[in-house]
């Protein structure tokens, strides 16, 4: 679980987040969608540590949060098992070598765990990315645009690995501007605009409060920021 | 900090081509530096043509008779000769560029010479050209002074025998005795002894009388001449030499220059390696956006950046002494002072990875990051290098000033006096070089903080 309660965030006279309140139960998957300069990435790295929020508080189950960068933070001449296990050890994990196992299996990268990194594909180093955010099996995950670099077989691929965490019990928690993988795969969504939060709830939701009879997620979300004067 | 240095040389490990330009590089560089201030220039090649006929080129100073092709011999130990036989030829050598000069001793040169040195002396003074290849303005300043200073070693030589003839002419008029002219011996009775004669003769005419005051007359010039005589020699060695010069070192160490290259090949060694090598691995994290990840918790900015000064650090220092071992094969080298300048190298290297970080810090790639390390680094060593009188003192204290901001000095510094063991304290250099890697490493800190995301 995690949960953010009227967070703010001030760059000077730049008002980037207002006020902002959430929670996210575990096992469940947020989506944190809005326009650009919406705040999306200004919430994630106050929710994962990065940057600290000029009021506000944010709790995390257990403390621990993994995060995921939107561009892939590894290594290139490391291999995949290096990468793991270079973090594993900065991680702190108790047993470095079975969490790199572990990631292994789970990014069914075990074939691979030689290679450099550079020579994967951009799917494969994703998953790496990926795997790395969860070497400390943290309750919660956050996520930083996951696929916006990917092709749809990879963007497939990285959905199956994150629901089968979900399923685990692991709390998601990502921004995208990818409207259909919103609708797809999140439970609930969190509309920022403006650093301002506009919405919370399920896609449905979201379509049924803009008059349920939008073409699609995309038509609806469009819809309600023009409603909301975005 | 110990796995972010593991991870660091396995990145270098698989990355050849940069460890090969970070080593060979450098090396090369310091070696061509080191040669080039250590090795002499070459010697300029000279057209020498003597139109002396052979067996001619001898003269008499003093009863003596001196061959004047040894004085074109010492001429020769600071050019190379090309021995032709006519002006033309030496004229044609010049123009095309073989010789960058051409000396021509004219076939009169003895006959005048010894005319001159005559006792009769007058006529006149022998003459020899000098003829230059104006085309490379630096390289005719070179033979231009290379000869020119070569003949007045020559003249003066030459004034010395001379000098040292007239001397013992003077001292022949003063005490008498006997000289060679026109292949005759003649007694000269000299001025003491014609004092004696006067003061023989003056007894003989009565006080008062015309003869007698006239003989006073003549006996008092002979004193007098007597007396100014005496300091000839010493007035004419004056002549032949106004200035002597007494050579003495007030300001730093007597290294020899070919020490002094190693100290500035390893200086500059250190230099490009330490600072690259910081730069680019901070950089680095930047560009593979691993940066962010490690900073969130799992190691704070201060320890990224006192990794990447202990990586580089530690690389350009195991580099520095196998540098200081190979170059000792050629140079002396102080090796009891082994600790100190292995702490010079330390700190050296300590202080350009401080400035490498500072560097890394502001550059969001490694190829910034190197550009402007590369930048920096190549200023930084010229301006230390800069010796003190060759620029205005107000321009020689700026660059003093500049040169205290940055490693390179203080570790050429230290390198020089512990690699040449000049017996000057090395504690200041020292000093300076953990201040720096304090401010420096402070410099990246605040750099980070501005510019890491």
């Amino acid at each position: 679980m995690i949960a953010a309660t009227d967070v703010t965030k001030r760059y000077g006279a730049h008002e980037a987040l207002r006020g902002v309140s959430f929670t996210a139960a575990p096992g469940e998957r947020l989506a944190i969608i809005g326009p650009n300069g919406a705040g999306k990435t200004t919430l994630l790295s106050i929710l994962g540590g990065l940057v600290p929020p000029t009021s506000g508080t944010v709790t995390a189950e257990g403390g621990a949060v993994g995060w995921v960068p939107q561009q892939t933070a590894v290594y290139r001449k490391l291999s995949v098992a290096e990468n793991l296990r270079l973090f594993a050890r900065l991680e702190r994990v108790a047993d470095p070598r079975a969490a790199v196992e572990r990631a292994l299996a789970d990014t069914g990268l075990a074939e691979r765990a030689g290679d450099e990194l550079g020579t994967l594909s951009g799917g494969n180093q994703q998953r790496v990315n990926i795997a790395i955010g969860l070497l400390a099996d943290p309750p919660v995950l956050l996520l930083d645009e996951p696929s916006s670099a990917l092709d749809p077989r990879h963007r497939q691929r990285v959905w199956a690995f994150l629901d089968r965490k979900a399923e685990g019990g692991t709390t998601i928690v990502f921004t995208t501007h990818d409207l259909a993988e919103a609708a797809r795969h999140a439970d609930r969504v969190l509309v920022l605009a403006d650093g301002e939060r506009l919405f919370e709830g399920t896609p449905e939701e979201l379509e049924t409060a803009v008059g349920g009879d939008a073409k699609d997620f995309e038509a609806a979300f469009v819809a309600f920021l023009t409603a909301k004067g975005h | 900090m110990r796995w972010l240095l593991v991870k660091d040389l396995q990145i270098l490990r698989r990355s050849p081509l940069l460890v090969v330009l970070l080593v060979a590089y450098p090396i090369l560089v310091a070696l061509l530096i080191g040669f080039a201030l250590s090795g002499g220039p070459e010697k300029p090649r000279v057209a020498f043509v003597n139109e002396v006929p052979a067996g001619e080129g001898t003269f008499t100073v003093g009863g003596q008779t001196r061959d004047a092709t040894t004085y074109a011999d010492r001429l020769f130990e600071k050019v190379d000769p090309i021995r032709v036989k006519t002006r033309k030829e030496a004229l044609d050598l010049v123009a095309s560029g073989e010789a960058l000069g051409a000396l021509i001793i004219p076939a009169d040169a003895a006959d005048r010479l010894r005319s001159s040195l005559s006792l009769s002396g007058g006529g006149e003074r022998p003459q020899v050209e000098v003829v230059y290849n104006g085309e490379d303005p630096l390289k005719r300043r070179f033979v231009e002074s290379t000869i020119e200073s070569t003949l007045s070693e020559a003249n003066l030589a030459l004034s010395k025998e001379i000098t040292k003839v007239g001397a013992s002419y003077l001292d022949i008029l003063l005490k008498g005795g006997s000289i060679d002219l026109f292949f005759r011996k003649i007694d000269v009775l000299g001025l003491q002894r014609s004092a004696q004669v006067l003061d023989g003769l003056r007894d003989r005419f009565p006080e008062g009388t015309e003869q007698r005051r006239e003989l006073d007359a003549v006996q008092r010039f002979a004193q007098l001449a007597v007396e100014n005589l005496d300091l000839s020699d010493a007035i004419l060695a004056s002549i032949a030499e106004p200035v002597t010069v007494k050579q003495t070192v007030l300001r730093g160490s007597r290294t020899p220059l070919d020490a002094y290259a190693v100290a500035v090949a390893v200086a500059i060694s250190l230099m490009f390696v330490c600072v690259l090598l910081a730069a680019g691995m901070l950089a680095l994290e930047r560009e593979e956006h691993a940066f962010g990840r490690l900073v969130r918790g799992l190691v704070s900015r201060t320890t990224l950046l006192a990794e990447k000064v202990a990586l580089s650090a530690l690389c350009s220092f195991a580099l520095g002494a196998l540098l200081v071992a190979g170059l000792s094969l050629f140079v002396d080298i102080a090796w009891s002072q082994a600790p100190l300048w292995l702490l010079a190298l330390l700190l050296g290297a300590a202080g350009f990875g401080a400035l490498g970080v500072a560097i890394g810090a502001a550059a969001r790639e490694v190829r910034a990051a190197s550009l402007l390390a590369f930048l920096l680094s190549l200023p930084i060593a010229f301006l230390a290098l800069v010796p003190s009188g060759t620029v205005a003192p107000a321009l020689y204290d700026v660059i003093q000033a500049i040169s205290a901001l940055f490693p390179f000095d203080p570790t050429l510094d230290a390198l020089d006096r512990t690699l040449n063991d000049s017996g000057q304290s090395v504690a200041g250099p020292l000093l300076h070089l953990a201040a720096l890697v304090a401010g420096w490493g402070v410099v990246g800190r605040v750099a980070l903080r501005r510019f890491g995301s």
